[in-house]
Formats: structure tokens, sequence, C-alpha cells
């Protein structure tokens, strides 16, 4: 009771001192000193349509460098953690029950399509919203909806750990060359940047965010197998 | 106006939606309003003119995070039932209950 009490105050006290937030809160009108130059630059500098892409890819890149390797540590981890050895089962689950017609039959027709959305998603990323994260996950809702339809079904480990260990070099090979041909690491210059809004353009972004969406695609399917928790 | 009285509908059912999963007695109604909570954070997202956090919203917060909880969710639920059948079979290797 007394915990109960002590903790509503907490909270309320909490709610007092935030409230100041609440009347200052709002749309600004014009963006900020950094915001402004990022907005002026960026179809300069790397002539990409979208902004979000320039500062998350170039700008920041180096931020996502370390995302990306944050998110492999944290699939490797679940990888290590979920084998069914050290869940304890020694003897493989009972027969699972076949998926339903109806989850067959859209996964087999929407497989392909969302695929094809998420390397939309993720070649498009410095012209539309999106970029490698998002159409990584959407490339990993198609592995999840093929390991539920068929629940016997495995994830390829030796084709996942390829393409996430390939394309990781690659990123960070990209990143060297940036190093060393253009204005620093992970500079996207070492390619012309061509025409803003095309497809081939923004120099190096489109390649990185492919490797990235690929990596992503097969580090979260990884997850999403080993979630299962009937791998070896 | 109108989008603004949108966000602030959309915040009101957040709100409710986040109480509920803390309130309600079942995980999984609990697990699926989490998700809920997501998917109208993503809406407001869009809403406010940021299309690329909308989209990471939908997919990660709604999407797979609410998989990976029914997946926590049912391992449990196994693992639950295991310890119950040993439970059963020798009930004396239980700590501190005699038979």
């Amino acid at each position: 009771m007394m915990r109960k009490v002590l903790v509503t105050l907490a909270i309320i006290g909490f709610a007092f001192a935030l409230l100041p937030m609440v009347f200052e809160a709002g749309t600004p009108d014009a963006p900020g000193g950094l915001a402004s130059a990022y907005l002026e630059k960026s179809p300069q500098d790397f002539a990409t349509a979208n902004v979000v892409t320039a500062i998350v890819v170039s700008y920041r890149g180096f931020d996502t460098l370390g995302e990306v390797a944050v998110l492999f540590a944290a699939t490797a981890g679940v990888g290590a953690l979920l084998t069914r050895k050290r869940l304890g089962l020694t003897e493989p689950d009972a027969p699972k029950t076949p998926s339903t017609e109806i989850l067959y039959t859209a996964t087999n027709l929407l497989t392909s399509l969302l695929v094809m959305f998420g390397v939309y998603i993720f070649i498009h990323g410095h012209l539309t919203p999106g970029g490698g994260f998002q159409g990584g996950v959407v490339i990993a809702t198609a592995v999840l909806l093929n390991l539920l339809a068929s629940p016997g079904s495995h994830v390829a480990h030796s084709v996942m750990s390829a393409v996430e260990s390939l394309s990781g070099a690659f990123y960070v090979g990209l990143g060297l060359l940036g190093a060393f041909l253009a204005w620093g690491f992970l500079d996207p210059r070492v390619l012309p940047i061509g025409k803003i809004g095309a497809l081939v353009s923004a120099g190096s972004i489109p390649l990185i965010y492919s490797v990235i969406g690929l990596k992503v695609g097969a580090e979260l399917s990884a997850i999403l197998d080993a979630l299962k928790g009937d791998r070896e | 106006m109108l989008i603004d009285l949108i966000i602030l509908a959309c915040g009101i059912a957040m709100a409710l939606a986040a109480i509920g999963a803390v309130v309600t007695r079942s995980l999984l109604v609990s697990i699926i309003l989490s998700g809920g909570v997501s998917l109208i954070a993503s809406l407001v997202f869009l809403l406010m003119g940021a299309p690329d956090v909308a989209m990471t919203e939908a997919a990660i917060g709604s999407g797979l995070t609410t998989v990976v909880y029914l997946y926590a969710l049912s391992r449990s639920k196994q693992a639950d039932n295991e310890d119950s059948e040993e439970r059963v079979e020798n009930p004396s290797k239980e700590t501190g209950v005699q038979p």
C-alpha cells in the first residue's frame, strides 16, 4: 500500500516537473541552424532527393555503421543462446500442426511481392522515404510468412551468413574507399553524384543502402529462425 | 486544424491502449495492444510529416516486435507445460514440498 502511494506520488511529481514542456511543445515555423544547413547543402553535396537519407548515410554515416554493428551483435547473441541444446529440448518437438490453406496460399502470393517491395524501398532510399533498415525488415517479414506457412522449414543459414558478412564487408570497403578517394570515411562521392532525382545518382548512397538492406534482412531472418527454437 | 484533432484522437487512443496493455491480465491481449500502440504511433509520425520514422515504426514496432513477443510467449508456455509435467511425474524433486 505504502509502495503504491509512493509510486503514485513519484509519477505525479514527474508530471509536474515535465508540465512546462507541454506548453512549449509545438511545431517550429523554421528549421534550426543545423537542420537548414542540411536541407540546403545535401542536394548540392550528394544530389539526394531525400534529405533524411543523406543525413543517415553520409553526414551521420559513422553512427549508421555503429547501428549495423549493434544489430549484428544482437543477432549473434540470439543465435548463440537460442539453440535446442540451450533450451533444454533433447528430442525434437512433437510434429507441428500444419498451417491453414489460407495462410499457405497467401504466403505463396505475397512472398515475391514483399521481397520486391523491400528491394524497392532500399534501392530508392535516396529518392523516397525509407531505406536499408525499413527494406530489410520488409524482406524479413516475407521470411517470417514462409516460416509460419511451413512450420518445419528452416532458413538456409549458410546463405544468410554469406549474404550478411559479404554485405558488411562491402559496406566497410565502400567507407574506406571514401576515405581514400573522396573527402572522408563513408563519403559517398567516390562515384559521380549525377543528377538529382535519378535512380543512379547520389554517389555510393544507393549501394550503401542496398548492402545495409541485405544485411538487415539476413540478420532479422536469422533472428526469427532462431526464435522458433528448434535449431540444432 | 483537422490534422491536429486527428493527432489528438490518436494520442488519446495510444494512451488508452497503453493503459489497457498494462492493466489486462492476459499476456496475449497485452502484446496485441502494445503492437496497436506502435501502429497508432506510426500513423501520428506520418501525419506529422516524418514518413521515414513512420515506416520504421510500422515495420519494426508493430510488426517485428509483436512477433518476437509472441514467439517468446509461446516458448514460455511450452516451458511451463514441461515443468508441470515433470512435477506430476516425480513430485519429490520439487524443493520444499513433501508429497
